[in-house]
């Protein structure tokens, strides 16, 4: 295919027109967001230590099985309920936990057993299924499918890692904070030609455009004055880039945005668990109380948070002051729609025959059931249709009461 | 096999380049693997054993730092403490550069894609320290030199080196009833970690054929794999659990505990058929498809069961096969493998690398891989990188690619090649109309090389 300029000009006009009329470009108007509620999903790769989270340090077994890594308040625990104390790392979020908008629901899993790889376990959480290979999208695009009026930046997948729980059929917006392409206008008609017979690089490269206008308008806009922005070379933010990522959630949900993943990883605790996990819960403390103030009071008051991880971790401390893979873990909810200021869910116990293959936390509920009910309270979603298509073959039970 | 050359350079080597003639069959391209590595010679990179000496010097000077605190001291101890951080910086950088400059001038191109297909499969990072920065010279001296030779040399080499034992806390663990345990009143164990990806990522597979039990079993037997600061590698009986252990229904282990018996276990975990089918599969995808063709992946399993996994056999049976040379490009470049083929395609020379400052070089080309997707030896699990095109092609990956290949050709060499001539010369038959086009219509020179690079012809392979 070779071009003369006169055809080129012609085609860059047909071109012009129907990226105007593509969905992908077509502005959209915050009034024609679906539903109103926030949900924001993260998840926490690595296997989360549920027994060093929420320390159930009432249990008689629990301090015998981890000899240095014992909590409760004794230990620097931060006291829930008389039973149950909270990790010193997540201290941030007492004051949501006595406003009643910080919950937990304990001793949840996926139906992930025995084999106990990261890759398999997130594969399997995002995929909402009940085996692998089951199913190629995830479970909050399938809950997207299931509702009216979605639109393109009704959901966004944000970070630089990939968020599986998000793929699917319905369209969503997959964007990192610091990702603005500000193409000249020569550059960029030149660059939609040549990709345009390559449907991968095409609509991202169509998505990158229309995010990085947006960005410059809404995030931008003292830099952006005068026209054209330089563009720079692509250097990530240093340090603290899951609080870009909650900064940029909450003013995307303050608009038309209804649904937010992302993921923090560094909960694979198998050494030295009290530094590592310390830090990580600093980071999703700091996380959650930037998606607050990012969304404000108002929007806040409709919005559930919950954090979940692919697995947890032994319930006795190994030979290297940490924790080997294991089953049952805890999820972490957050937000003014969620019933907080409890910790959910059955506790099975710590007695060696109490634990799943004598050795890890034995789940008494489904993780998927949890975030079932919350889509289902929130969003609206219809139970069947969870049950059926969302999680395809889920028992959601009796509602375990997460919301207000 | 007669193969057409320039693909054989795109999808098996590091790409076109100006200076290079591409290589005419698969007998060239493994006649040349065959021969010695003069890449690494020619762009060194340091042997990690000679380092291990500095990372603890380093260890020691971080505590003397800690002690010193408040004291008259700390000043000089924190300035040699600073010194030596930023020389260790500088040094991954040079490393670095070292890597672009093996993959802009090869003529072995098939040799720089498998050190870093083996160093991806083998991923194992520094968890502390200078080791932190060693991930170069760990695939330098633990996978380079093995990677044509048996794939049973290339796992014990792997899986026993500080490095991995680090990566996945086989230092820390400790025979619940070895010598060690007994004469220790603080709580000593097991780790299973290195033992389960060692079946799950490195031999067998996921789906392979192995139990929990075998994986504690492994644990077990694995128990004595160690590594001292001062020394390096070294097999620790007292850490070892007695007894014997049984892997996959055979026996390993006896009184006392042996390194031999570790890698006895290591050398028929890398026989096995399922292993043949993990890594058959793992090279398909990662040099022809995303989804792979069934009849290569079992006729490179084939050859790997009946050559015992002689990896010059298996690659034999890679590039002999017509599907692997399906024609078409094919799967999209990792972020490392886009840049080094683009410096390659711009024909970066030596000077341009060695006199640049290390913390230019850093911002030209190794900071600006985390927006694309692949921070530099900071994959974020021992699984390595993705190899679906997917996982590259997003909005912000490609967003990233693109303002890289805008800004960054300029910063790395003096002149930049006329465009119409950079097109034949970096895209060769896969140059299509619109492409041409593209570098004849850009308004400036720089947008005009910027889009050639950021073309799917160039970024797929």
């Amino acid at each position: 295919m070779t071009l003369n300029r006169r055809q080129f000009l012609t085609r860059s006009a047909v071109i012009g027109c129907s990226a105007a009329a593509s969905p992908l470009l077509t502005p959209v108007s915050f009034a024609a967001a679906p539903w109103d509620t926030r949900l924001v999903v993260i998840i926490l790769r690595g296997g989360m230590d549920a027994l060093d989270m929420v320390q159930p340090y009432g249990d008689a077994n629990y301090a015998g099985l981890r000899p240095t890594l014992t909590g409760g308040p004794d230990n620097g625990g931060l006291d829930l309920d008389g039973f149950y104390a909270l990790h010193r790392g997540l201290a941030p979020l007492m004051p949501l936990w006595k406003r009643q908008e910080l919950g937990f629901v304990h001793a949840v899993s996926t139906p992930y057993r025995n084999r106990r790889s990261h890759f398999d376990g997130q594969d399997l959480l995002e995929a909402g299924t009940a085996e692998l290979g089951r199913s190629d999208g995830g479970w909050l695009n399938r809950m997207l499918q299931q509702m009216g009026g979605v639109e393109t930046r009704t959901a966004f997948a944000i970070g630089q890692g990939e968020m599986k729980l998000l793929h699917g059929g319905a369209q969503v917006t997959d964007w990192s904070p610091d990702a603005a392409l500000n193409l000249s206008p020569q550059a960029r008609v030149l660059a939609e030609q040549m990709m345009q017979h390559d449907p991968l690089f095409h609509s991202a490269l169509a998505e990158a455009l229309d995010l990085s206008e947006n960005e410059s308008m809404t995030l931008d806009q003292s830099e952006s004055d005068g026209g054209m922005m330089e563009m720079t070379m692509p250097l990530p933010t240093r340090g603290k880039s899951h609080l870009k990522i909650a900064e940029f959630a909450a003013e995307r949900l303050r608009a038309e945005t209804r649904v937010a993943a992302f993921s923090i990883n560094g909960w694979d605790t198998h050494s030295n668990q009290s530094k590592g996990l310390g830090t990580a819960l600093g980071r999703l403390s700091d996380t959650i109380l930037a998606l607050r103030n990012g969304v404000g009071g108002a929007t806040w008051g409709k919005t559930a948070v919950l954090a979940m991880t692919e697995f947890g971790r032994t319930a006795r401390e190994n030979g290297s002051k940490g924790t080997d893979h294991g089953t049952g873990g805890a999820m972490l909810l957050a937000g003014g729609a969620i019933r907080g200021g409890r910790v959910h869910g059955r506790w099975p116990g710590l007695e060696e025959a109490d634990l799943f293959d004598r050795r890890d936390l034995m789940p008494t509920a489904d993780v998927r059931a949890q975030a079932a009910w919350i889509m289902r309270g929130l969003i609206g979603v219809d139970q069947a249709q969870l049950e059926q298509f969302v999680f395809p073959g889920l028992d959601m039970g009796a509602d375990p009461g997460l919301l207000l | 096999m007669k193969v057409s050359p320039a693909l054989a350079e795109i999808r098996f080597g590091c790409g076109l380049s100006p200076d290079l003639t591409p290589k005419g069959s698969t007998e060239d391209i493994l006649h040349r693997l065959a021969g010695p590595d003069h890449m690494a010679a020619a762009h060194p990179i340091a042997d990690f054993d000679s380092l291990w000496l500095l990372a603890g010097a380093y260890t020691e000077l971080r505590r003397q730092r800690r002690k010193t605190r408040g004291t008259e001291a700390y000043e000089d101890v924190n300035e040699q403490y600073k010194i030596m951080r930023r020389e260790a910086r500088f040094d991954r950088t040079r490393w670095f550069g070292q890597l672009i400059l093996r993959h802009s001038q090869t003529e072995d191109g098939f040799r720089e894609r498998l050190a870093l297909f083996w160093g991806d499969h083998f991923t194992a990072q520094g968890k502390t320290g200078l080791v932190k920065l060693m991930g170069a010279p760990y695939v330098e001296t633990a996978i380079r030199p093995y990677v044509s030779g048996t794939f049973a040399d290339l796992l014990i080499s792997a899986v026993t080196h500080p490095m991995m034992l680090d990566y996945l806390d086989q230092n820390r663990s400790i025979g619940p009833n070895s010598q060690l345990a007994q004469n220790s009143n603080r709580s000593r164990g097991l780790n299973e970690n290195l033992a389960r990806e060692v079946m799950e990522l490195h031999t067998l597979g996921v789906d392979g054929p192995y139990t929990q039990q075998d994986v504690r079993q492994l644990a077990e037997l694995f128990t004595g794999l160690s590594f001292k600061h001062k020394t390096g590698f070294r097999f620790n009986a007292k850490m070892a659990e007695p007894g014997s252990e049984t892997v996959l229904a055979k026996d390993y282990g006896d009184d006392p505990a042996q390194l031999g018996q570790i890698h006895a276990v290591l050398g028929d975990l890398a026989v096995h058929p399922a292993t043949a089918d993990h890594i058959a599969r793992k090279l398909v995808v990662h040099f022809v498809s995303d989804q792979p063709d069934p009849a290569l992946v079992d006729h490179i399993a084939g050859r790997f069961r009946d050559t015992g996994g002689d990896l010059a056999q298996v690659y034999a049976a890679l590039l002999e096969h017509p599907v692997a040379w399906v024609p078409g490009l094919q799967n999209v470049k990792p972020p490392f493998d886009f840049v080094a083929s683009a410096c390659r395609a711009l024909a970066i020379q030596p000077a341009h690398v060695n006199r640049a400052n290390p913390r230019k070089l850093a911002k030209r080309l190794i900071r600006p891989l985390d927006l694309m997707g692949q921070p530099w030896e900071h994959s974020i699990g021992p699984d390595g990188w993705p190899e679906e095109d997917s996982s590259w092609v997003t909005p912000q990956g490609l967003a990233a690619r693109m303002r890289w290949a805008m800004l960054a050709p300029r910063q790395l060499i003096k002149v930049l090649p006329p465009p119409d001539i950079f097109v034949e010369t970096s895209l060769g038959e896969f140059a299509d109309g619109s492409v041409q086009f593209a570098a004849r219509a850009a308004e400036t020179q720089a947008e005009a090389i910027g889009l050639v690079l950021s073309s799917p012809a160039f970024q797929r392979r």
